[in-house]
């Protein structure tokens, strides 16, 4: 037994340090690709069994995997990069987490102490190009102090809000030895506050009690919270009859198939969505931000609300939208307690203003915005998501997304029963994000249907990956929707740039079919609307890696649409003319 | 319902504004930073990143035993940008406190400068007797110039910048905005 705590605690290399970290942190896989600043730490992993590694095939991939391992398991992601190209093709993927909040743990690889400085081969101020792009960063130059930096790097990335870290780890301290003291060596200082104000609180539900409009806008933070904070969510809105819309990150929180289930609001939100967050007269945001995708034109955002703000980030309030109601806290302790208070004070809600609320939300849902015009000719890609739906609801089933049009179709025409199900890349909007983010999924939950629902440009942006999925046997589904288009740009080039198509279509493409074949996997390819149950079951039947090429309708517009610059009122349907629909003031915006 | 908060503006005696307001204010924030490296960048990069102002900026350890510096930030903005600036400050992880003194109360401001005055004749003479009213220090002398060390708010040392100019003023170092607040207690 003396040699196991001698392996666990006491003087080790860094590089094993490293490694035993993990393992106390309770990693069971990192994802990454080696190289000559972290050679030493390969080493360790080498001679070890308690930690799976994921070799990718770019250092991007292994962040967005880590992003999806973290993103369904509720748990910090790791990924190992070498110094100089290693850590800068990490910048995409740490950015795209701080934007969406997703924990996840950077290890790089730095050159030795006494040559940083010097232009040394593959030498990159890391600590320098990520400081804006990771929630905190640390380069470690002492091998004594890299197990409590190791702690503390979990620490950070996972307590109050969320976000990506780094531990730029120089040659000579992963060589050198020191002394490793266990998981309580790290400092404790960084506590942020979790438990609400008691006075906002009581302030929210009394404005619960009298709200004849009221409307419950959730986002990632809910899912962040954890599990706990779903449970609550759902039970606030069964106890209250408010009805619910969620951003694109939040998708889960609340089922689908709940019955005050309003779908997804903003830019491409749902009709009802949009025009209960503009009618409004009391709006609850619990764990979102008021991103531009979702307010729209700020000055006609929500005209007649009071509105309170559940988040854990203190600058997330007041922002970008006036907070009346300023809630500091964790959403599952923030929700148990309004919960509780509300409860006491009677469970009182306006019910006629309710009812004649939810009478005017139903005539704006019968308004049936997700409607489009289908075809026996061609498969439109709604029409393809609506299957895949159908087909995939009942399974234990993860979606991830790349970013543009099918990744908004994806958000309107799948169904999300549970939290941790739906990885898309919110903030940053990162093509190339789902592919590598499906095989972390995989990774995390080897039994599961996992699929990927990809545009052609997106998928083909980290394509290398197809050598991951198939060299660790993972089944993960690649569904792309490809209209041979950049579809989004080209959209909005339609809107805004008079029709001029601008390098938005995707010459040259690859055989698909042969792609997967010379990777290995498998390969379908459907056209014809009438094939397309059979085609996506054999997807799901096959055993191993497929990539979907369904040929999809090339000039469908994804609606309803706020254009940019326009209120939530606004909104444009699919069957109107969409000529003239930017203004100048709107065309600036992105 | 909460529009009026009580908070800021050394302008209003009863310390209220909205937080909504257009005005632009001139804050003076105390920033309690772990002295590591790389702190005084991510503090920097934070205003150069979001776009806010930085008037005047100082930093100095105050603590060398328990690894502490202190920044002194001046900034201006709208209430709500101010608001936004000390909850960014404040998310940064060595950041410990971020006080705003420009609300917290009374405070008292100091800026060091030194200036370089080149002359001759009366244009000389007259620059050491409005030294001596700004009760200026001579710290280097020649016999065609003087150098100053002199301590007060920004504005008195603007204020003799654009006395010296005229007078052969030729270099100018300023140490920008100490600041602490009036009284026995301390709030850092």
């Amino acid at each position: 037994m003396t040699g196991q705590t001698e392996q666990t605690a006491g003087q080790m290399t860094g590089a094993k340090m490293v490694v035993q970290a993990l393992r106390d942190q309770g990693v069971d896989t990192v994802f990454g690709y080696p190289g000559g600043a972290v050679l030493p730490i390969y080493d360790e992993l080498f001679q070890q069994n308690d930690i799976r590694h994921v070799l990718v095939r770019h250092e991007q991939g292994a962040i967005h995997a880590a992003e999806g391992y973290a993103r369904s398991t509720g748990k910090p992601g790791v990924a190992i990069v070498t110094s100089g190209p290693g850590a800068t093709n990490a910048v995409t993927g740490l950015t795209d987490a701080l934007l969406d909040s997703i924990p996840i743990v950077v290890l790089s690889g730095q050159v030795p102490t006494f040559m940083i400085g010097s232009d040394a081969f593959q030498e990159a101020d890391t600590v320098g190009i990520t400081r804006p792009c990771t929630k905190h960063n640390w380069l470690v130059k002492e091998t004594d102090r890299l197990g409590s930096t190791l702690h503390e790097a979990f620490h950070v990335a996972t307590q109050g809000r969320p976000g990506p870290v780094l531990v730029d780890i120089p040659k000579d301290v992963q060589f050198a030895t020191g002394s490793y003291g266990g998981k309580e060596t790290r400092s404790t200082r960084y506590a942020p506050p979790t438990k609400g104000d008691g006075t906002a609180i009581e302030a929210l539900a009394r404005a619960m009690e009298t709200a004849k409009r009221p409307v419950f806008y959730t986002g990632g933070g809910v899912i962040n919270s954890g599990p706990e904070a779903s449970k609550l969510l759902r039970d606030l809105v069964a106890a209250t009859g408010f009805p619910i819309t969620s951003t694109l990150m939040g998708l889960g929180a609340y089922p689908a198939s709940g019955e005050q289930w309003l779908g997804m609001l903003g830019m491409h939100g749902l009709y009802e969505a949009n025009m209960a967050m503009h009618g409004c007269d009391l709006m609850i945001c619990i764990g979102a931000r008021f991103d531009d995708r979702i307010t729209g034109r700020i000055d006609a955002f929500s005209p007649n609300s009071t509105r309170a703000h559940i988040d854990i980030d203190p600058s997330s309030l007041n922002k970008v939208i006036r907070t009346d109601i300023p809630i500091i806290g964790d959403v599952a302790e923030v929700l148990k307690e309004l919960l509780g208070v509300w409860s006491a004070r009677g469970r009182k809600t306006d019910r006629e203003g309710l009812a004649q609320w939810q009478a005017q939300i139903g005539e704006w849902r019968a308004k049936d915005c997700l409607a489009f015009r289908n075809s026996d000719k061609v498969i439109k890609p709604q029409y393809a998501l609506q299957r895949l739906e159908a087909l995939t609801k009942d399974r234990d089933r993860y979606i991830t997304t790349e970013v543009g049009q099918h990744q908004m179709w994806a958000a309107q025409y799948l169904g999300f029963e549970a939290p941790n199900r739906w990885m898309t890349s919110g903030g940053l909007g990162t093509m190339g994000y789902g592919f590598p983010a499906s095989i972390g999924v995989q990774m995390a939950h080897p039994g599961s249907l996992v699929i990927n629902v990809a545009g052609e440009a997106s998928w083909l942006m980290n394509m290398q990956e197809m050598g991951t999925a198939v060299q660790y046997r993972l089944p993960v589904k690649q569904f792309i929707l490809n209209n041979e288009r950049l579809g989004m740009v080209r959209q909005w080039q339609e809107l805004l740039h008079g029709e001029r198509y601008s390098q938005s279509w995707s010459e040259a493409l690859p055989d698909f079919v042969k792609l997967a074949e010379a990777f290995g996997a498998k390969g379908i390819i459907c056209k014809d609307p009438a094939d397309l149950d059979d085609a996506i079951m054999e997807m799901l039947d096959y055993d191993g890696p497929v990539i979907f090429d369904c040929l999809v309708e090339k000039h469908e517009n994804c609606f309803p649409m706020i254009p940019s610059g326009k209120a939530h009122n606004e909104m444009l349907m699919g069957e109107v003319s969409t000529a003239h629909a930017i203004e100048a003031g709107g065309a600036v915006l992105v | 319902m909460l529009n009026i908060k009580a908070g800021s503006t050394s302008h209003s005696a009863y310390n209220l504004r909205s937080v909504y307001s257009d005005v632009e204010e001139r804050h003076t924030l105390a920033v309690i930073v772990e002295n590591e490296p790389g702190v005084l960048a991510r503090v920097i990069g934070l205003f150069s990143g979001r776009g806010y102002n930085i008037e005047s900026l100082t930093v100095a350890e105050i603590d060398h035993t328990g690894h502490m510096s202190r920044i002194t930030l001046v900034t201006s903005g709208t209430p709500q940008v101010i608001e936004q600036i000390k909850a960014q400050l404040g998310r940064i992880v060595p950041v410990h406190e971020v006080h705003d003194l420009t609300v917290e109360g009374p405070t008292v401001e100091r800026e060091l400068a030194l200036f370089k005055v080149r002359g001759e004749g009366d244009a000389r003479v007259e620059a050491l007797r409005l030294a001596d009213i700004f009760r200026a220090n001579v710290v280097d002398s020649t016999l065609e110039s003087f150098v100053f060390e002199i301590t007060g708010t920004p504005e008195k040392i603007d204020a003799f910048a654009d006395l010296m100019r005229p007078l052969g003023l030729i270099e100018l170092a300023r140490t920008g905005v100490a600041a602490l607040s009036r009284g026995p207690d301390s709030r850092v």
